[in-house]
C-alpha cells in the first residue's frame, strides 16, 4: 500500500492529473477537469507516455466505480476478522435502482429479523458508512456489505432484489 | 428602412451565419475560428455577397448599418478573449509554470518569433511590421490546442504538462509583448515602447505579487452569490480596467489580461462560467469583423508567402515541442505529439494582427497575410496533431530497431 506511488500533476488551464504506477507496469488514474468532469485514464502498453484509454465519467459513474474497486478490500478485511468463525459469510451486494428499498430507510428492510443477516457497512460515492443505523436512507447503486450465514445472505439478496 | 431596423436585420443575419458556421465546425470536428474568418471574408468588402456602392462610388460592406456596433463589439471581444485567457491560470500556476518551463519558453521565443520577424522584414513592413509578424508566428492557440487534446483523449498523456507549460509561458510573454507592440505601432519611438514595457513589467509583477499574496481577498471582493450581479460586476470591472489601461498606453487587452490573472480561486471559476458565453459571442464578432475588413482579392498575392511562412513556423514549433519534451524525459512518439500540437495558431495571432491594424500605421496586407496564415495553421495544425501519433510511433519503432541492430552487431564482433 505504501510502496505504491501516487503522482499528482497540475495541468494549467485544464485541471489535475492523479495517477498510480501499478505493478502491471502501467499508469492508471484520473484527470479531474476544472469543470468537474472526470476522465479515467490508462496508459498505453507500447508507449507509456500516451493513453490507451481516456474515458469520461459522470460523477455518479466515477463514485460507483470507486465503490466497486474499494469493495473487495473491505470484504477481505471483514472476512479476515471472521476467519476463526466458521459458517460466517461476508458479501457485497449492489442495491439495484429498482429495488423496493431504494430510497427507503434501512430499518424498513427488517433484514436482521427476517434473514438473520447484518448490514455492517454501506459504500456510497466512494465513502464508506460503517454500521449504518435503522434510519439510514438507502439509495439505488449503494454497495451494501452484509455479514451472516450462507443461507441468510442468499435470503438477503432476494429481499433487496439484487 | 429605418436605421435601427436595418441594423437589427443585419446583426441578426451575421449572428445567424456565425451560428451556422460554428455548427458546421463542430460537425467536422474543427475550431470555429477559421470558419468565422472565412465567413467574414465572404460577407465583407469585396466578398461574395454583393456589396453596395455609396454616393462617392466606393465599395462598402453589405452590413454597413452595424459598422459602429460591430467595431465596439469586436473591441469587447478582444478584451473578453484576453480576460478569459488571464482567468485560465491562477498566479500560482503561472509561477510554477514559469519556474519549470523558462528554458523551453525562451527556446520557443527564439525559434518561433524569429522566422516571423525575418519574414516581416523581407516583406518590407519595417521594424514595427517585423515585431508584429514575429508575434503572430510566435503565439500558439491555447484554445484550439486544449480542445484538440480533449477530442483526441490526450489530456492524460505524459507530454501534456510540457505542452501546457510552454503555453503558460507564451501567455506571460504576451503581457510584455502586447504593450511593446501597441506602443510601437502607435508610432512611438523605441524609447517610449520600452517605457510602456517597463510600466507593463512593473504592473505584471505587482499584479502577480498581489494575486499570490491577497488572492482570496480579491476574489472575495468580486465574488457575488448571485449570477446576475456577478456578471455585471466582472464585466464592468473588466471594461473599466481595459479602458484605463488603453488610456495609459498599456493596451486595453493587457489590462483585461492582468485583471484575469489577479482574480483566482472560486471567483475565477464563476467568472469563467458566466463570461464564456459572452466571450464566445463577442469574439466571434471580432473574428468575423476582422475577416470582413480583409478584401478577398488581396489574399491571392500573399497566399504563397503565408504558406511558406506557415511551413517554416510549423517546422520550428515541431522542433520546439520535440526539444522541450525531450528535456522533460518524454519518449520519441510523445516528442512528436508535443511539437505537432504546438504548431496550431489561432485566435491570438488574429488578436495581434487586429491590434496592429487598428492603429492604421500598418500596410493593409498585414490583415490579409495574418488571415491566410491563421487559416492555414488553424486547419493544418490539428490535422498534423492527429497524425503525429502514428508518425511518432513509427519513428520510435525505427529507432528501437536501429538500436537493436547496433546491439546485435556489437554482440557479433
Amino acid at each position: 500500500m505504501c510502496r505504491m506511488s501516487l503522482n499528482e500533476t497540475p495541468l494549467p488551464g485544464i485541471g489535475v492529473r492523479r495517477e498510480l504506477d501499478i505493478a502491471a507496469g502501467r499508469r492508471i488514474g484520473v484527470v479531474t477537469h476544472r469543470d468537474g468532469q472526470t476522465d479515467l485514464i490508462l496508459s498505453d502498453r507500447d508507449d507509456p507516455d500516451a493513453c490507451a484509454a481516456s474515458v469520461p465519467l459522470t460523477l455518479e459513474e466515477a463514485a460507483s466505480l470507486g465503490a466497486l474497486l474499494a469493495g473487495p478490500r473491505l470484504v477481505a478485511q471483514l472476512e479476515d476478522e471472521h476467519a476463526e468463525l466458521p459458517g460466517i459469510t461476508t458479501r457485497q451486494l449492489i442495491l439495484p435502482h429498482e429495488s423496493p428499498y431504494a430510497g427507503e430507510e434501512l430499518g424498513s428492510t427488517r433484514m436482521r429479523t427476517r434473514t438473520g443477516v447484518s448490514i455492517v457497512a454501506v459504500v456510497r460515492a466512494g465513502v464508506t458508512h460503517p454500521s449504518p443505523g435503522p434510519d439510514f436512507l438507502l439509495e439505488g447503486g449503494d454497495l451494501v456489505i452484509v455479514v451472516g450465514t450462507g443461507e441468510g445472505v442468499r435470503q438477503a439478496e432476494k429481499l433487496l432484489a439484487v | 428602412m429605418h436605421g435601427t431596423t436595418l441594423a437589427l436585420i443585419e446583426l441578426g443575419a451575421v449572428l445567424l451565419l456565425l451560428g451556422i458556421l460554428g455548427r458546421v465546425a463542430a460537425r467536422i470536428g474543427m475550431s470555429p475560428v477559421p470558419l468565422y474568418l472565412l465567413g467574414g471574408l465572404m460577407i465583407g468588402v469585396g466578398g461574395l455577397v454583393v456589396s453596395g456602392v455609396d454616393a462617392s462610388g466606393d465599395l462598402h460592406s453589405p452590413v454597413g448599418a452595424i459598422d459602429e456596433f460591430s467595431t465596439l463589439a469586436a473591441e469587447i471581444g478582444v478584451v473578453l478573449l484576453l480576460l478569459t485567457l488571464g482567468l485560465e491560470y491562477s498566479a500560482r500556476e503561472l509561477m510554477t509554470g514559469l519556474r519549470g518551463s523558462w528554458r523551453a519558453g525562451l527556446l520557443d521565443v527564439a525559434l518561433n518569433f524569429t522566422p516571423g520577424a525575418v519574414a516581416g522584414w523581407l516583406l518590407g513592413w519595417g521594424a514595427v511590421g517585423a515585431v508584429v509578424l514575429g508575434g503572430i508566428t510566435y503565439i500558439s492557440s491555447s484554445g484550439i490546442i486544449a480542445k484538440v487534446l480533449n477530442d483526441l483523449g490526450r489530456v492524460g498523456n505524459r507530454e501534456t504538462p510540457v505542452m501546457l507549460s510552454v503555453l503558460v509561458f507564451e501567455d506571460l510573454a504576451m503581457a510584455v509583448y502586447l504593450p511593446l507592440m501597441t506602443a510601437l505601432v502607435a508610432g512611438s519611438a523605441i524609447l517610449a515602447g520600452l517605457q510602456a514595457v517597463g510600466i507593463a513589467l512593473v504592473v505584471v509583477t505587482a499584479v502577480l505579487f498581489t494575486a499570490l499574496r491577497f488572492g482570496p481577498q480579491i476574489s472575495r471582493l468580486v465574488h457575488s452569490p448571485d449570477q446576475e450581479t456577478f456578471l455585471l460586476k466582472v464585466l464592468g470591472l473588466a471594461l473599466l480596467v481595459a479602458g484605463v489601461a488603453g488610456a495609459l498606453q498599456v493596451s486595453a487587452g493587457v489590462g483585461a489580461f492582468l485583471l484575469g490573472i489577479a482574480v483566482s480561486g472560486a471567483a475565477a471559476k464563476q467568472a469563467r462560467s458566466v463570461l464564456e458565453p459572452l466571450r464566445d459571442m463577442f469574439a466571434a464578432l471580432f473574428f468575423v469583423l476582422f475577416g470582413m475588413n480583409v478584401d478577398p482579392r488581396t489574399l491571392p498575392p500573399v497566399l504563397l508567402g503565408a504558406l511558406a511562412l506557415a511551413v517554416v513556423t510549423a517546422a520550428t514549433k515541431l522542433l520546439t515541442g520535440y526539444l522541450a519534451a525531450r528535456a522533460a524525459g518524454i519518449g520519441v512518439a510523445g516528442r512528436w505529439r508535443t511539437g505537432a500540437a504546438l504548431t496550431i495558431r489561432g485566435e491570438f495571432s488574429i488578436v495581434i494582427a487586429g491590434l496592429a491594424v487598428a492603429s492604421g500605421s500598418m500596410p493593409p496586407e498585414v490583415s490579409a497575410f495574418a488571415t491566410a496564415y491563421v487559416l492555414i495553421l488553424a486547419v493544418a495544425g490539428p490535422v498534423l496533431t492527429r497524425s503525429a501519433d502514428g508518425f511518432g510511433r513509427r519513428r520510435a519503432a525505427l529507432a528501437r530497431e536501429r538500436a537493436d541492430r547496433r546491439a546485435r552487431e556489437a554482440g557479433l564482433v
